[in-house]
């Protein structure tokens, strides 16, 4: 289904042979996936692997050397208000005089000139968005001020008010602890599938996205696997897209990715050995 | 009887009536309300250094305008323009492009400035031009530049009200404001332009050097004040006028009460109430912080 080509009418992201370098550096090359409506999928891959780069590729931040993203079956705008975004380490100012419930408003019209304006409508819109991502409790409270899980929630509320099809969230388990990590996945898959947003999830580790992930887009040096993370986690699959040997090692349900030793080049034993000796 | 025997005491007698008080009065508070409003997003968007460069700066245009015979605040609006304009250009959004884009023209400027100071000092008809530009002339500003005055805070208010949400988005995450369509740049030098008025019409009320203290200091005692941004807007606005107007007042009675009669400047005045202030709200604030953390640890 996700392989067919042409847009079916559930297809809510088609990211087709995107290559992106900047200044001669090639940072993305002939990355191509698709995304269903309301469907999760993690993004693996570890730092400088070009997850940031193909998130902002997406939202239209960067423009593609080459190739195309099409968001709900059209070329995207600049401005798309079917993506929704958390960026990463959000880290917010404690010295920002704001609520949690004012950064959640301005989800709904923070790009717009002039003051809010408060209306009935607007308010129940916000309290019914924090109640969704379970941060009523501190919604009153000065948004710096709040612990990183805190704020990853309110970013969340933040980029779901204005009612996405798809959510974009760039590695929101960094510095979480494991309780952290499961706290934000489960709330995610919950308030995605209770919205019906797509979620493209970007993370060093797929363990703990195992329990809610529909497919994986696996990268590394720029490229990616995708499909069922069955399929594109293997030995030989991610062997191939890092072009030298990986161990793929399933523990319970946990998967360890491990490098090979240098001698077991993929392609090529003895050129790869000459290349790490040189 | 007691109330007024004690405000007898504090407002020195012909305090409203005079002609020179009541400019300083009406002339001080508008500057104080837009350097409040916009000291607000200039201290959480980080660009106090830019908004006190902006002020040193300013006094090459104020030294000029008095070399060509006009009011210093022309020079200083004139100056900060297109000193903000140039900050832009160079590239005061990156990180570390901002510092040294600031310090690049701000070192440019000041050697314009020392230039013309030099000029209008030796010029025997604008004595008074390098106390009047590094200081302040609230007292001395004629009342036909009343209404020029209150257009131009108009101008730098209407401005950041209608920048207001993305100007808030973008000071919490550029990333986050590029996402939702917000042209970073125009908020960037729309910003700078409602910068540079407040900055020249503190300049002329408390002077080039001073007007730091009436942009940061409202704003930053506001920020520990209140936990919501229009609150702080207007909390940073209130607190700056009242500084000016005791300011204003305390020069007036100084007149009075420091010995030989030679009143001490209004900028003195404004500056210190300013400090004073925020130092009180600071350690009322850091103590409440330090009283709220010990009882959330006790709960834990």
């Amino acid at each position: 289904m996700a392989g067919t080509t042409g847009s079916s009418t559930s297809e809510i992201l088609a990211v087709e042979d995107v290559s992106v370098s900047f200044s001669g550096r090639e940072i993305l090359r002939d990355v191509s996936f698709r995304c269903e409506a309301g469907e999760f999928i993690g993004l693996i891959g570890s730092n400088g692997a070009g997850k940031t780069t193909l998130l902002r590729v997406i939202m239209g931040l960067i423009a593609p050397t080459s190739g195309t993203v099409r968001v709900a079956g059209k070329a995207r705008s600049s401005r798309d208000p079917l993506i929704g975004y958390v960026p990463q380490k959000i880290g917010l100012d404690p010295d920002m005089p704001i609520r949690a419930r004012d950064l959640v408003g301005l989800g709904i019209d923070g790009h717009r000139f002039g003051m809010p304006r408060p209306t009935a409508k607007r308010n129940a819109l916000i309290d019914a968005m924090l109640d969704a991502v379970d941060a009523s409790r501190f919604a009153d409270a000065r948004v710096g001020n709040l612990s990183g899980g805190e704020q990853q929630r309110i970013m969340i509320a933040h980029a779901l008010i204005s009612r996405p099809r798809l959510l974009l969230l760039d590695e929101p388990l960094a510095n979480l602890d494991i309780k952290g990590e499961q706290e934000v996945v489960r709330l995610v898959a919950r308030v995605a599938a209770e919205q019906n947003v797509a979620v493209l999830l970007a993370a060093h580790g797929m363990n703990p996205l195992l329990p809610v992930m529909d497919r994986v887009v696996y990268i590394a040096g720029g490229r990616v696997a995708s499909g069922n993370a069955e399929d594109v986690v293997t030995t030989e699959s991610l062997s191939r897209l890092y072009g030298r040997h990986v161990d793929v090692i399933k523990v319970h349900d946990r998967v360890l990715v491990v490098a090979g030793r240098e001698d077991e080049g993929l392609h090529h034993p003895e050129s790869t050995a000459r290349a790490g000796l040189a | 009887m007691i109330r007024a025997s004690i405000g007898s005491a504090i407002i020195e007698p012909g305090f409203f009536s005079s002609s020179p008080v009541q400019v300083a009065l009406i002339v001080g508070s508008v500057a104080a309300f837009v350097s409040g409003v916009v000291g607000v997003f200039t201290v959480v968007r980080g660009q106090s250094f830019a908004g006190h460069s902006l002020a040193d700066t300013g006094t090459a245009g104020g030294s000029a305008a008095f070399l060509l015979g006009v009011s210093p605040l022309y020079g200083f609006i004139v100056m900060n323009l297109i000193v903000a304009g140039v900050m832009e250009l160079i590239g005061i959004r990156r990180p570390r492009g901002r510092d040294v884009a600031t310090g690049i023209v701000l070192g440019a400027a000041l050697g314009l400035a020392a230039l013309f100071l030099y000029f209008d000092t030796t010029s025997t008809s604008t004595t008074g031009a390098t106390i009047n530009v590094l200081f302040g002339s609230i007292f001395t500003l004629p009342s036909s530049m009343v209404p020029v005055i209150v257009v131009l805070s108009a101008l730098a208010i209407g401005v950041t009200l209608f920048l207001y949400r993305p100007l808030i988005l973008s000071s919490l995450s550029s990333d986050l404001a590029a996402a939702r369509g917000v042209s970073l740049r125009l908020v960037g030098i729309g910003f700078l332009v409602a910068l540079a008025l407040a900055v020249s019409l503190s300049a002329i009320t408390i002077g080039a050097i001073l007007s730091t203290a009436l942009l940061i200091g409202p704003a930053a005692t506001a920020l520990r004040l209140t936990k919501r941004t229009g609150a702080a807007v207007v909390t940073a606005a209130v607190i700056g006028v009242g500084a000016t107007w005791l300011g204003v007042l305390l020069a007036y009675d100084s007149y009075y009460w420091t010995p030989s009669h030679r009143g001490w400047p209004v900028s003195f005045f404004v500056v210190t109430v300013v400090f004073v202030f925020y130092l009180v709200v600071d350690f009322a604030a850091g103590h409440h912080a330090t009283a709220r953390r010990s009882v959330s640890r006790g709960a834990l």
